[in-house]
Formats: structure tokens, sequence, C-alpha cells
């Protein structure tokens, strides 16, 4: 059904002996709307440069339906990009601007004059043609940059944090009418951003990167109930990751408790990341409780509280819609389902505890550790 | 309110500033202009005279106006080439553009004399391989020249200064909708250049339409500049009615060109970047 269109083979970027990229594999199919999510620095703005051409890479190479593409000019290839900030010509108005890459490829004037009109309809922006590009909003300045693009039919559209620059509402506007346009035009869409909500709500496939590296590759569902490593869930939503022991398929053991789960295949007793997401955590009277904790805050966030709970010295956080006091004393079950086993990872310990660790967990991990050894 | 207070302040020193060097003695120069030289008496008849000096006029507008273009030929290169360098090179090339300027004028147009004149150092070495004398000193090629190397940087440092702040992801954009080279010059810097290239003509084209020494020494009887003849009625022709009555129509005049080319910039909001 969906034909691959891209691929990056082995890339790599180096600036000033610095590694930008490093060995990024990844293929993009025809109609899809495709995601690079990161935080600044990632190397997802310099992906999207080499695909667009404007970046050479250092080594590997680029293949566009089928042929190699490495030192094709931008000029030559069928993509087009909506660039951070717009970058709308500031001495040509929005007409002109839109027209722009059809009168470089020197189109009949009444077909310019056709798709043009047709293009500011579906951005809605008619009306506007003659107005200079400064006197837009940011909202305005935004789908003109799209209908710039879009204007000359792409295979490829390539959006780089398109929507930064827009205040939240505007935003999620915006992401619904790009999802529509996406969809009513069949173009293949690489969008760059490092706001995870807009890249799982958009897209249909999520690439996750940092430090120049892909981290997980998958639809956002996946990614988001199976992060692959520590940095996956800590950057994807909210997670308590927990140092753990893997003792056998579907049991594993931490805070000095064995719990039910649903993950296999890892090797006897190896040690683990546990990923507790704080909206899977039921809370329960301490005496039902597989843990017992302390409230140490609470902040209310309109849709639920956040509170943070102190286990054995272990700060969690939990997401509820029931208000509970600092101080109060509350249970925590865990279902086999809300619990996400995954492998150690460069980024294991790094992420995912509400609090710096604390001298009594540290006993308590090496308390489990001398068990082990027992 | 308080703000404005202190604006009026801070602008008091140049403002009385202004009213003794520029705004009294551009009161007495109309006033000298429109004076009778004899009797002392309000007359136009200094202006009336002016029609002779149509002619000169004329000349001094085509000298500055082809030197303005030449300089503008020589250096919009030079400007755009400079601004794709590296900050610290950038840095270096601007203070070797602005290098000539530390030398005082004069001496950079007498050196000129020493250059091109019938036994000079340029006739001599052609002399040498066989060819020449050529006549090139009293020549309006040597006055046009001669303004060309003295307002060269005029014209660099305001396009470079406009050319490197052209964002350059325009020019990317540019790329990305199918333009190769030459196009995105065309379609995108050129005229986002354009307001560089009106403040760079009009600061070679103002010092050039009123110059009189560089006519002096390269010039010859043909080649007389309006300057030279203001100059000649303070000092020689001890006429000063006549000179400032041309004064004043020149600059009547400059302010005419530099509208017209300002409005060749037409809806460019950021206007001529004055350097």
């Amino acid at each position: 059904m969906s034909k691959e269109l891209i691929r990056l083979q082995d890339l790599t970027v180096e600036f000033d002996g610095e590694r930008i990229l490093d060995g990024i594999n990844l293929y993009f199919n025809d109609h899809e709307f495709l995601t690079l999510l990161g935080p600044s620095g990632c190397g997802k703005t310099t992906t999207l440069r080499i695909i667009g051409g404007f970046l050479k890479p250092t080594s590997g190479t680029v293949t566009f339906d089928g042929k190699k593409v490495n030192d094709v000019p931008p000029y030559q290839r069928q993509i087009n990009t909506v660039f951070q900030r717009y970058a709308l010509f500031p001495h040509l108005d929005v007409y002109d601007n839109i027209a722009f890459g059809l009168k470089v490829a020197k189109l009949p004037k009444d077909e310019i004059k056709r798709r043009v009109s047709e293009m500011l309809e579906i951005v809605s922006l008619k009306g506007y043609e003659n107005r200079s590009v400064d006197s837009l909003s940011g909202g305005q300045q935004q789908r003109v940059a799209i209908a710039r693009a879009l204007v000359n039919r792409p295979k490829v559209l390539l959006l780089d944090e398109p929507l930064a620059a827009l205040d939240l509402r505007l935003r999620k506007d915006m992401q619904n009418e790009l999802k529509r346009i996406q969809q009513a035009t069949g173009i293949t869409f690489i969008y760059v951003t490092h706001d995870q909500e807009e890249a799982l709500s958009m897209s249909d496939t999520v690439v996750v990167m940092d430090k120049g590296r892909i981290q997980q590759i998958g639809r956002p569902e996946d990614i988001y109930n199976e992060p692959k490593n520590a940095f996956v869930a800590d950057f994807i939503g909210e997670s308590n990751i927990l140092d753990g022991v893997m003792l056998q398929d579907y049991k594993v053991r931490f805070f000095g408790r064995v719990f039910d789960c649903v993950d296999k295949g890892f090797a006897p007793s190896e040690n683990v990341d546990v990923v507790i997401r704080p909206e899977d955590i039921d809370i329960v009277p301490p005496e039902q409780g597989h843990l017992v904790g302390t409230v140490t805050s609470i902040t209310f966030k309109g849709l639920n509280y956040d509170i943070i709970v102190e286990f054995k010295g272990f700060k969690w956080l939990i997401q509820t819609t029931d208000y509970h006091g600092v101080g109060s004393v509350i249970g925590i079950r865990l279902n086999p389902e809300d619990i996400h086993i995954m492998h150690k990872s460069e980024y294991s310990g790094m992420f995912g505890d509400y609090s710096s660790y604390s001298a009594e967990y540290d006993e308590l991990t090496e308390d489990a550790a001398d068990e082990e050894a027992e | 309110m308080k703000k404005r207070n202190n604006a009026v302040l801070l602008s008091t020193p140049y403002l009385l500033w202004m009213v003794a060097f520029t705004l009294i003695p551009l009161g007495v120069v109309a006033y000298y202009a429109l004076t009778d030289p004899a009797t002392g008496a309000f007359s136009f008849r200094n202006l009336k005279d002016l029609g002779m000096y149509l002619p000169v006029l004329w000349q001094s507008i085509v000298y500055s106006l082809a030197s303005a273009v030449i300089c503008l030929i020589l250096g919009y290169p030079v400007a755009y080439c400079i601004a794709q360098c590296r900050p610290a090179t950038q840095k270096f090339l601007y203070m070797l553009v602005m290098l000539p300027m530390c030398m005082s004028f004069l001496l950079r147009t007498l050196a000129w004399v020493g250059l091109l004149q019938d036994t000079g150092i340029l006739n001599s070495l052609l002399a040498r391989i066989g060819i020449g004398p050529l006549k090139m000193i009293r020549t309006p090629g040597a006055v046009i020249l001669g303004m060309v190397y003295n307002y060269l940087p005029y014209m660099i440092l305001p396009l470079y200064a406009t050319i490197v702040k052209i964002d350059h992801r325009l020019i990317e954009a540019a790329e990305d909708l199918g333009c190769n080279g030459v196009q995105v010059f065309g379609r995108v810097v050129l005229p986002l250049s354009v307001p560089g290239i009106l403040s760079g003509m009009t600061m070679v084209f103002v010092p050039s339409v009123s110059t009189f020494y560089i006519s002096q020494k390269l010039g010859g009887t043909d080649t007389v500049l309006i300057g030279d003849v203001i100059e000649r009625q303070f000092k020689q022709g001890n006429n000063p009615n006549l000179g400032a009555a041309l004064s004043l129509v020149l600059m009547l005049l400059v302010f005419v060109c530099t509208g017209i080319m300002n409005r060749f910039g037409g809806d460019s909001e950021e206007g001529g970047v004055i350097v």
C-alpha cells in the first residue's frame, strides 16, 4: 500500500569534529506523516536539512525514489520546506510569496493565478492577496508559508518547528489544520518538533532522537506505551523510572517486592529500568496498598492533581483526580499492565525520579542486591 | 512626560549646534542669494543670472551619476563577497575598505595627478612598452576616476551593511522553491539590497556633484563642475551673491535627486541605511 520514498543510510554529520548525527538509518513512506522528535541539539533539524538538500552529510547516503541524491541541490528536489519562523520574502506581498515557486518554474500566468487562489482558499486567506507579509499575524504568516510550499505540489513537505512561534490556542487549531491538509493532499509530511504532545497527536510515525542518534521509531501509541529506554520514557510524557531486577518472565522485583508484569524475554536476574506512568497508578487505602507512602506536595493542574508521594525516601509523581492533602498516608496498587520494563541504557539513572535519590533508597537497592547475592 | 523632557534635554547640544552651524548659515546663504550685490536690496537678479550655468550644472550631474553607477558596479560584488565571509574576515575586509579614508582626501587626489599626468608614472611606464603617451589628465575620465576613487567606500559600506543583514533562510527558501544561484540573486538578494543601493548612490552622488577639488586637479577647462563655479564666485569672481544663489540651487537639486532615487525604493520600509 505505502511505498518507500526516502531512505537515509548510515548518515553521519560532523561540524568542527563534533558529531551532530551519528549513524542515522531511517526510511520514509509515501503519504506518511512522520515526526522527528527530540530536545534541541538532538540532530532533528540537521536530518531535515539533509533531506531538503541544504546540508551534505559527512558520510552515508540519501536516496529519493530509489536514486541517490546526496549531491542534488535543493532547487532540483521535489521537496518543499516550511521554515522555522516562516522565512517569507519581505519584499513581496502574500500573492507573490505564494506564487514564487510557480513563477520560477515559469508556469502560464492563468495557471499560477488559479493555483494560488486555490491555495489561499485552503489556508483560509482569501482577500489577503495584496497584503504585505509584515502586516500579517503569526498564524497568518504561518499559513502563507504552508501555502507557498504546498502550491508547488511537492512529493514531500518538510516542516521545521512550524508552530513553535504561535500561542497555545492557535497551535492546537493549526495542528488540526495541518493534519487535515496532509490527509487531503496525500503529501508526505516530515515534521520536526520538540513538543511531544504535538508529535503524538499528529503523526503516523514518531522518530525520537537524542545526541544525534535515533532512540526509538514507532507509532505514537507504541512510543508512549512501550518506551525503549529511560530517555524516551522521560521525554514522552511523565514517568517514574525505578531500578529493578527481572527475576524471570513476567516477574520483576523493585522496592524490595516482587510484582507481576506483562514483559518477558529478559535475561534471568537482569538489572532493568521499570517505568510507571503517573496516570496509571491506583490510589487505595494504606492497608490495601502494594506500597505505602506519604504525600509531600500537591499541585492542581485543572484536569487532575499532580501529587508527589514519598516511598521510603524515593519520590514518585502520581496523577489523580482526588484530593490528597500534604502529609496524608496513601497506598498504591500497580496492575501488571501498568509496569513497563526496559533494558538498562546509557540514560539509566538520569531520568524519572521526582527528587534526588535518597540515602534510604540506596540502602534499599543495596539490600535487594544483597538478597540477590544470597 | 518626564521621558519627553529627558529627550529634549539630551538633544539640546545638537540642536544648538544645528542652529548655529546649519540653520543660521543657511539663512545667510539665502539672504545673499536674494540680495542685489550692488545695492544690497532684495532682488531675484542672482537667480536670473543662473541660466548661463545650466550646462555646467548638467555636466556635474552627469559626471556624478556616472561615478555613482561605476561605484555601484565595482562596489556591489565586493560588498556581497565581504558579507559572505566569516565574521572575523568580514571585520578585516571592512577595515581594508575603510583604509583609504584614513588618508587625506587632498593627498589622495594629488597622488592621481602624479600618476596620470603627461609625464607621469603611468605614461613613462607605457612609453617603455612603446605605447603613448596617452592623454589621461584633464579629461572627463580622469575627473570621474577621481570621484570613484575617493567615494567608493561610501558605496561599499552601506551595501555591505544591507547585504549582511539579509536573512540566510530567505536564500534557502528561494532555493527550496526552485531557484538556482542566478535566480536567487535576481529574485531575492538584489531586491532586498535596494535600500543599500539607494543609500550608496546617494552617498556617492552628493559629494561628487558639489566637488571642486577633484575637477580642478584632474580636470581641464572643459570639465568645469558647478562646485568650481561656486568657488570662483567667492574667490576670483568676488560675487558672493551669485555664489550663494548657485549653492542654493545646487542644494535644491540634490534634494530632488535623492528624493527621486528614494522613490524608486518605493515601499521598502527600511529606507536608506546610512552608515
